[in-house]
């Protein structure tokens, strides 16, 4: 993995702690609302309960509630007015509860979100922040599970990323914050409570690109979010059958880094990408097409999408029958005709 | 009428079903219980409102006939509403934001801006023409009711900021039947914004009938829900749509909070160009709200009053047409268009593949022009 700096121009580093994802956000929330005072926070309990991931914990008890404040609950009158705020030049941070309830806000953010800036010539840009809490594994009832970063990803104007661990959790949300473009930042639920040692602040790679983070030989398996994990367990349990696997954490899915994805493909010839969300017009099928269109003569097998199935998502119950595993995924690897002479 | 002694009972009560009015359809100054407690402004305000609607109802008149020659993709004419359009926006500063829809292009001329500009989205050459930052002004907004949420945004905003901002914005009486007229009313009264909100009830969406959105006796009835004071004005009475916005505007700034007016008013013209309203309504309703025209009633009075000389008419009539002139020679002059364009303002950090697709595009072009003719 690429080595973490601290962030240039912040306080000196703290001594490294155990920090959850949830903690890293938290931490990046506060950073940058002490920083900058154009930055404000506001969703759905994101004020005394600090959210229901408490991803805002303690925020307004720091910064008063002209900084971070419990709004009505409407996601549309949420994100329609942070564009207004975005205008007069604040920085607003607004949250989704979850995922599926990102959906009333869909107008919003697919015809002005993403494209006030485009109709106005540059002169009204805005710098706002969408964080959404997002994909399954958490046991969540209906409408508390989906992976929509494909609707976001398909949409010109928008930038969307999604962070799979605390550092880069931390450094890319003080990044969106600072963005003069709005950023749809999806949150992997699954990973809010996964703990890294980590000093802040830290700076990881630019929040557009992608990232090695395991190296191998044979096979680069491409997932973001919940799914890095998923690749980088395989790839564990590739080592017993000899098989050498690099991981690619995409980090951002619009922009997409083609680059660093396709100098990985080009190295290991083999490609598959995995993502909860359901496999029909997935983001999977973009990264296939994208590895495919550049890098056909060097690839030896198809390209491999290793996703949810075609269904709504499952029930608490039911979804790990739904969720692409490490076995799945070296059951899928294996259905390519390998010849690694 | 103060808005601000009044607050807590207008807040509480439903508004008149007889709409406020200041001058009536014979262009006389209403007493008594009609207006509402306010006061027709005085006569040079009235002249300058005249001057202003006479003008916009020239632009529309001759951008309606630019449309019919092909010259236009689209226009949403606005003729019968401009004392709804111009007497609201009239009650804001320069310093003050509007957020309008497609339906507004009187009330964009009226804030300043520039013909050429204003129709540029409906000439088809970009999608908002004007310099949104320099006029204060939103790109106007087809998507319904979204850009009143906006204005609640920028609202709240400037009232963090300390700054006497208020935010005006306009939305149909279809639009108020959209999930984002409820959240943008309901926001701006829990947050107490500096927002006046314009219905402009010209009681048709497209060819759906006011009947067919509401069950409600008027669209100001629903400001009470919501805890703001709400206002049933006569829409085609610039006087008082200027006077009632004018309050709520004072109101706003002072910290009173968001107001909501209905103008009840009436759309003379189709849809747009390429609406056909003969499949729905009566040439002779069209016919009974032609009678009540904005623009005549408040000639009568000031005729009568004495106020509008035979000079100062034709002063009026010559800037009409001097616009109007303007506007032809802006819209049969080809704008130069850029394709290339099209990629520069989709984001603010450059993207290496909108930059290979710019380029790709960029040598297309250069290709096609090198090729004989
Ligand atoms: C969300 C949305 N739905 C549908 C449309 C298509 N549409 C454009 S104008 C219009 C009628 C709007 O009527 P009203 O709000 O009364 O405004 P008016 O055109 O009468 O000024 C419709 C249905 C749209 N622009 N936006
Ligand atoms: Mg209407």
């Amino acid at each position: 993995m690429t080595a973490t700096k601290t962030r240039s121009g912040g306080g000196a580093a703290s001594a490294p702690t155990q920090l959850t994802m949830a903690g890293a956000l938290n931490a990046a929330l506060r950073d940058a609302m002490a920083e900058d005072d154009r930055v404000v926070v506001y969703g759905e309990d994101v004020g005394p309960l600090g959210g229901v991931f408490r991803v805002t914990d303690g925020l307004q008890h720091q910064f008063g509630d002209e900084r971070i404040w419990d709004s009505p609950l409407a996601e549309s009158g949420i994100v329609g007015t942070a564009i207004g705020m975005a205008i007069y030049g604040m920085r607003p941070v607004v949250e989704m509860q979850f995922d599926a309830f990102s959906y009333p806000a869909f107008e919003q953010i697919v015809s002005h979100v993403a494209k006030m800036r485009n109709r106005t010539k540059g002169r009204v840009s805005l710098p706002l922040v969408v964080r959404i809490p997002c994909a399954g594994d958490i046991g969540g009832v209906e409408h508390h599970s989906d992976s929509s970063e494909s609707y976001w990803a398909s949409t010109p104007g928008l930038t969307v990323v999604m962070p799979s661990n605390p550092a880069d959790a931390y450094s890319m949300l003080r990044e969106a914050i600072a963005s003069d473009d709005p950023v749809i930042f999806m949150e992997p639920k699954s990973r809010y409570w996964a703990k890294a040692p980590l000093a802040l602040p830290v700076t990881t790679a630019p929040m557009h690109r992608a990232l090695v983070v395991r190296e191998g030989s044979d096979v680069t398996l491409i997932g973001y979010g919940p799914t890095v994990r998923t690749a980088l367990e395989a790839a564990d349990a590739a080592v017993d059958e000899g098989l050498s696997i690099e991981v690619v954490d995409l980090r951002s899915l619009s922009p997409f880094d083609d680059e660093t994805v396709s100098a990985s493909v080009r190295k290991t010839s083999r490609a598959a990408v995995i993502h909860e969300a359901a496999q029909f017009g997935g983001f999977g099928a973009e990264v296939a097409a994208r590895v495919t269109e550049r890098n056909f003569f060097h690839l030896a097998a198809p390209v491999l999408r290793i996703t949810g199935f075609d269904i709504p998502y499952p029930s608490p119950k039911l979804e790990e029958y739904h969720l692409p595993t490490a076995d799945r995924v070296l059951a899928a690897l294996a259905s390519w005709e390998w010849d690694l002479s | 009428m103060s808005l601000n002694v009044e607050h807590d009972a207008a807040r509480r009560a439903l508004p008149s079903e007889k709409p406020l009015r200041l001058l009536d359809n014979a262009g006389h100054a209403v007493t008594g219980a009609a207006t509402g407690g306010f006061s027709l402004p005085g006569t040079e305000t009235l002249l300058d409102l005249y001057r202003k609607m006479v003008v916009a109802r020239r632009f529309d008149v001759q951008v309606t006939a630019l449309t019919k020659q092909g010259r236009l993709a689209t226009y949403p004419s606005a003729y019968g509403q401009e004392a709804c359009e111009i007497g609201a926006v009239s009650a804001i500063t320069a310093d003050d934001w509007l957020f309008p829809t497609y339906r507004e292009s009187v009330a964009l001329l009226t804030r300043g801006i520039d013909p050429g500009d204003i129709l540029k989205s409906f000439r088809g050459d970009w999608h908002s023409g004007y310099d949104q930052r320099a006029h204060r002004t939103s790109p106007q907004t087809t998507p319904l009711a979204t850009q009143a949420l906006h204005a609640v945004g920028l609202a709240h905003a400037a009232r963090l900021r300390h700054d006497p901002i208020v935010a005006l914005t306009f939305m149909g009486d279809g639009a108020t039947s959209e999930g984002d007229a409820h959240e943008a009313f309901n926001f701006a009264a829990v947050w107490q914004t500096p927002t006046v909100f314009i219905v402009q009830n010209n009681q048709f969406a497209i060819s759906v009938p006011l009947a067919r959105q509401t069950h409600a006796a008027t669209l100001a009835d629903k400001a009470v829900g919501y805890g703001m004071p709400g206002f049933h004005v006569d829409g085609n009475d610039v006087a008082a749509m200027y006077a009632v916005t004018h309050a709520a505007v004072d109101r706003a700034r002072s910290g009173g909070g968001p107001t909501l007016i209905e103008g009840l008013t009436y759309r003379v013209e189709a849809h747009t160009n390429s609406d056909d309203p003969t499949r729905y309504r009566h040439a002779r309703d069209v016919e009974h709200w032609k009678r009540r025209d904005p623009i005549e009633r408040l000639e009568k009075y000031l005729v009568s009053e004495g106020a509008l000389t035979e000079a100062t008419r034709s002063e009026i009539t010559d800037a009409a047409e001097a616009l109007a002139a303007h506007t032809r020679e802006v819209i049969t002059t080809e704008a130069e268009l850029d394709p290339l364009e099209l990629f520069d303002h989709v984001y603010a950090n450059p993207r290496a593949a909108l930059l290979e697709q710019r380029a790709r595009l960029e040598a297309e072009l250069a290709e096609a022009a090198a090729e004989p003719r």
